[in-house]
C-alpha cells in the first residue's frame, strides 16, 4: 500500500481504526433504536435523526443550565442529562406513536413519508428555538483530557466514554429484547399479532412503548454525540440515511448483525478515508454496502422474522 | 347507419386505450391551462419558473407509475432526473467551452470547472456530449441503463416495498457525494453553470425561453398520454394486479420481477427527459436535484397530486412548487413546516390526493350537471349509440390474468 511500512500502517490503522470507532459508536447507538422501531416493528421512523438532535439538544440545554446557574453541579450534570435526554424523547416518542404512526402500521411507506414530514417540522422547531449554528456543551472536567496508551497512540476520554456508554446500551437493549418478559411479548407481537393479541398481550401497547423505547435510545444517542461533536438543528438528518443502510446490511431484526455492520461501515469509512478523500471512502464504502445487498437483500445476519 | 357506429366503434377504442374519453379530456384542459392560460397571464420570468415547476411533473408522472400503480416506492427519483439533467448540462457545457470561449484558460477548450481543477483534458465520459444526437439518445438511455441495472439486481432478487426505497435513498446519497467530490468531471456542488448556447441557438433570450417552455409543455404532455397508454394497458392491468396481488400475478405464471423493472425504467426515463428540460430551462444543473432531500420531495409532489393519477401528479408538481416559491420568498421558516405537514397530511388525511378530492366531490357535481342540462336534449338514440361500444369493449380489458403474454 503506497510506500508505507508496516510499523506505520499498523499504527494508522489503530488510529483511523479509533476515530472510526466514534463513528461507529453514532451509527449503532441510532440503529439501536431503529432496529428496534424498524427490525421489530417494520416502521420506518425518518424522523429519528431528529430524535437524536433533540436529546442533544436536551443535554444541552441541561449543561447550560449546569455551567451557568449552579457551576458547582457541572461535574455531575452528565449523567441528569442523559436521563432527561431519554425521558423527552420517550415522551415525544410515545406522542408520535399515539398520534401518526398507530394509523399507519399497515402502510409501511406511508410511515416513511408521514415521519420525513414530522422530522422537516422538528428541524424547523430547533432551528427556531436554538439557531441554526451549531451549538456544543461544556464538558465536566472528567470528559476532558485523553490517556497515553503508548507515544504514537493518544485517547481522548469522551470517546472511551462514548464507547463505554454504546457497549452498556447496547447490553441493554439486549437484555431488554431476549430475555425480559416485555422483550417477549415485543417479540410475539412481531412474529404474530394475532396469536400474541389472543394470549393476552396488549399488542398496541407493545407497539407504543416500542416505539416510544426506539425514540428513547436516540435521545440517550444525542446525549452521547454531543460528548464528541457539536449539534445543529440537521446534525439528526445527516446521519439518517446511512443508518438505514446500517440497520438493512446487519439483517433488520438481528441486534448482532446491526452491530457488526455499524462497525464495518464505520471502520472502513474511517480507515479508506486515510488514503482516498474522506468523500470518496463514503461513497466506496457504501456503494460496497448497496452492492453486497443486492446479492444479499436479506442482509448480513438474516432473521427469521416474517415479512 | 352503420358506418358511423363502427367509426364510433373505433374513435371509443382508440380512446381506451388512453384510459376514455374522460382522461383525454382532462389532458386537452391541462395543455389549455399550460399551453394557453399561463404565457397569456405570466410575463416570461414567470412563464420560465412554471416551466421549471413543469420539469418536476415529469417526475410526479413517473412516480404514478412506478409507484401508485406498481407499488415500488423510488426515493431516488432524483438520480434519473439528475441523470437526464446532467447530460444536457454536459453537452452545453461543451459546446460553451469551445477553444475560443476558453482561450485564457490554460488548456482551452474544457470545461471551465475542469481547468480550475488541474485537469488538462477531456476525461473520457465527455466525449460523446460533442454530439447533439448522441447526447439526446444518452439522456434517455444513461437513466434507462441505470434504471434496469438497480431494478434487474433488486427485483429478481424479490427486494422490495421498503428495502427498495431504502437502497435507492442510498444510491441517491451515493451520487450526491461522488458528484460533490469529483469537482474535476462533475463541477462539484456547484454543478454544471454558464449554460448559454443549444446549437449556437441563444436560450437565455425570450423567445428562447418561450420556445422551451412550450417544447416542454408538449414534451410533458407526449409523457402523459403515454403514461395513460402503459396504465390502460394490458400490461398496466397486470402492473394493478401485481402491487395488490403480487404473489397470484406470480403463481398465474407471470415473471414479476420483468413487470417492475419496465415499470421503474419507464419511470426513470420520463424523470429523465424532465430534467433534461430543467436544465434547459433554468441554464444549469446541480447535485442539489439530485440528493435524498430532492428525490423525497419528488415523492410528496406525486402524493399532493394524487398517486393514483398520472394528470393529479402534473397538477401536485405545479401547485407544491408554486406554494414553495410563493411562501419560501415570503416566509422561508414557514415553508419547512409547511412542508412537512404537507407530508403528514398528504398521508393521513387525503391519501389518494387531489385527485382523490376531485374524485370524491366532482362526481356528484358532474352528476348534478348532468341531470340539469342534458334533460331538455330528447336524444335518447345518440345515448343508445354511444353506450354500446362502452360494454363492448370493456370486456376486451376484463380478464386482468388471462395469461396471454407474460411480460
Amino acid at each position: 500500500m503506497g510506500g508505507y511500512t508496516g510499523e506505520e500502517l499498523t499504527a494508522i490503522f489503530l488510529m483511523q481504526g479509533f476515530s472510526g470507532l466514534s463513528l461507529f459508536c453514532v451509527f449503532l447507538l441510532m440503529a439501536l433504536g431503529l432496529a428496534i422501531i424498524f427490525g421489530q416493528m417494520g416502521v420506518i421512523n425518518m424522523a429519528h435523526g431528529e430524535f437524536l438532535t433533540l436529546g442533544a439538544y436536551i443535554t444541552y440545554l441541561v449543561s447550560y443550565l449546569a455551567s451557568d446557574t449552579w457551576p458547582f453541579l457541572l461535574d455531575y450534570y452528565f449523567p441528569v442529562a442523559i436521563a432527561l435526554a431519554f425521558l423527552g424523547t420517550f415522551i415525544l416518542g410515545y406522542l408520535v406513536e399515539r398520534f401518526l404512526i398507530r394509523f399507519l402500521y399497515n402502510r409501511p411507506l406511508d410511515t416513511l413519508l408521514a415521519t420525513w414530514g414530522l422530522g422537516l417540522i422538528l428541524q424547523q422547531i430547533f432551528r427556531s428555538v436554538f439557531g441554526p449554528r451549531e451549538k456544543s456543551v461544556v464538558l465536566p472536567d472528567w470528559l476532558m483530557g485523553s490517556f497515553q496508551a503508548s507515544d504514537m497512540v493518544d485517547i481522548p476520554i469522551n470517546g472511551v466514554m462514548v464507547v463505554a456508554l454504546t457497549v452498556v446500551m447496547t447490553i441493554g437493549v439486549f437484555f431488554l429484547l431476549y430475555r425480559s418478559r416485555w422483550g417477549i411479548k415485543v417479540r410475539a407481537t412481531t412474529q404474530n399479532r394475532a396469536m400474541a393479541n389472543a394470549a393476552g398481550i396488549n399488542t398496541e401497547k407493545v407497539d407504543r412503548l416500542t416505539f416510544a423505547l426506539g425514540c428513547g435510545i436516540a435521545g440517550v444517542a444525542g446525549a452521547a454525540f454531543t460528548t464528541i461533536a457539536s449539534t445543529g438543528p440537521t446534525t439528526g438528518s445527516l446521519y439518517i440515511v446511512d443508518t438505514f443502510l446500517v440497520v438493512v446490511f446487519g439483517g433488520a431484526a438481528s441486534l448482532l448483525g446491526t452491530v457488526a455492520s455499524a462497525f464495518g461501515i464505520a471502520q472502513s469509512q474511517s480507515i479508506l478515508s486515510f488514503f482516498l478523500s474522506g468523500s470518496m471512502a463514503k461513497v466506496i464504502t457504501l456503494m460496497t454496502v448497496v452492492g453486497i445487498l443486492m446479492f444479499r437483500p436479506q442482509g448480513l445476519f438474516a432473521s427469521k422474522v416474517r415479512r | 347507419m352503420d358506418k358511423p357506429d363502427t367509426q364510433a366503434l373505433a374513435a371509443s377504442r382508440w380512446m381506451d386505450k388512453f384510459g376514455g374519453r374522460g382522461k383525454l379530456i382532462q389532458i386537452l384542459i391541462i395543455a389549455f391551462l399550460i399551453m394557453v392560460v399561463l404565457p397569456l397571464c405570466a410575463d416570461i420570468f414567470r412563464l420560465n419558473l412554471y416551466g421549471k415547476y413543469l420539469t418536476y411533473a415529469f417526475v410526479a408522472a413517473g412516480l404514478v407509475l412506478c409507484w401508485g400503480y406498481g407499488g415500488i416506492l423510488s426515493l431516488g427519483q432524483g438520480i434519473f432526473f439528475g441523470l437526464g439533467g446532467y447530460c444536457m448540462a454536459m453537452f452545453l457545457k461543451l459546446e460553451a467551452s469551445s477553444p475560443e470561449n476558453t482561450a485564457i484558460q490554460s488548456t482551452p477548450g474544457i470545461p471551465d470547472f475542469m481547468d480550475w481543477n488541474q485537469l488538462t483534458e477531456l476525461p473520457w465520459f465527455w466525449q460523446p456530449f460533442h454530439s447533439f444526437t448522441l447526447t439526446l439518445i444518452l439522456i434517455v438511455a444513461v437513466p434507462a441503463l441505470f434504471a434496469f441495472l438497480i431494478g434487474f439486481a433488486m427485483f429478481k432478487r424479490r427486494v422490495g416495498g421498503v428495502y427498495f426505497a431504502i437502497i435507492t435513498q442510498a444510491i441517491a446519497s451515493i451520487m450526491t457525494i461522488l458528484i460533490i467530490g469529483q469537482q474535476g468531471y462533475t463541477g462539484g456542488i456547484n454543478g454544471i453553470t454558464d449554460l448559454r448556447t443549444l446549437m449556437g441557438w441563444d436560450i437565455q433570450t425570450d423567445f428562447a425561453k418561450y420556445v422551451l417552455y412550450f417544447a416542454c409543455c408538449g414534451a410533458l404532455l407526449l409523457c402523459l398520454l403515454a403514461g395513460q397508454f402503459i396504465i390502460n394497458s394490458r400490461y398496466g392491468q397486470l402492473l394493478i394486479a401485481m402491487r395488490d396481488q403480487e404473489d397470484r400475478v406470480r403463481f398465474s405464471g407471470y415473471d414479476v420481477a420483468n413487470i417492475k423493472i419496465f415499470v421503474f425504467v419507464a419511470a426513470s426515463v420520463i424523470s429523465a427527459i424532465g430534467g433534461a428540460f430543467f436544465t434547459l430551462q433554468v441554464g444549469f444543473m446541480s447535485p442539489s436535484f439530485v440528493g435524498t432531500v430532492a428525490s423525497i420531495e419528488m415523492v410528496i409532489f406525486c402524493a399532493v397530486g394524487g398517486r393514483l393519477s398520472l394528470i393529479g401528479a402534473a397538477y401536485g408538481a405545479f401547485l407544491v412548487n408554486l406554494a414553495k416559491s410563493s411562501l419560501s420568498e415570503t416566509f422561508p421558516q414557514l415553508w419547512v413546516v409547511a412542508m412537512g405537514a404537507l407530508f403528514i397530511a398528504v398521508v393521513m388525511l387525503f391519501p389518494r390526493g387531489l385527485a382523490g378530492l376531485v374524485d370524491d366531490y366532482a362526481g356528484p357535481v358532474r352528476r348534478w350537471m348532468k341531470e340539469t342540462f342534458k334533460r331538455p336534449q330528447p336524444a335518447p338514440a345518440v345515448e343508445k349509440k354511444t353506450a354500446p361500444p362502452a360494454s363492448n369493449t370493456s370486456p376486451d380489458s376484463a380478464p386482468i390474468l388471462s395469461a396471454q403474454e407474460s411480460h
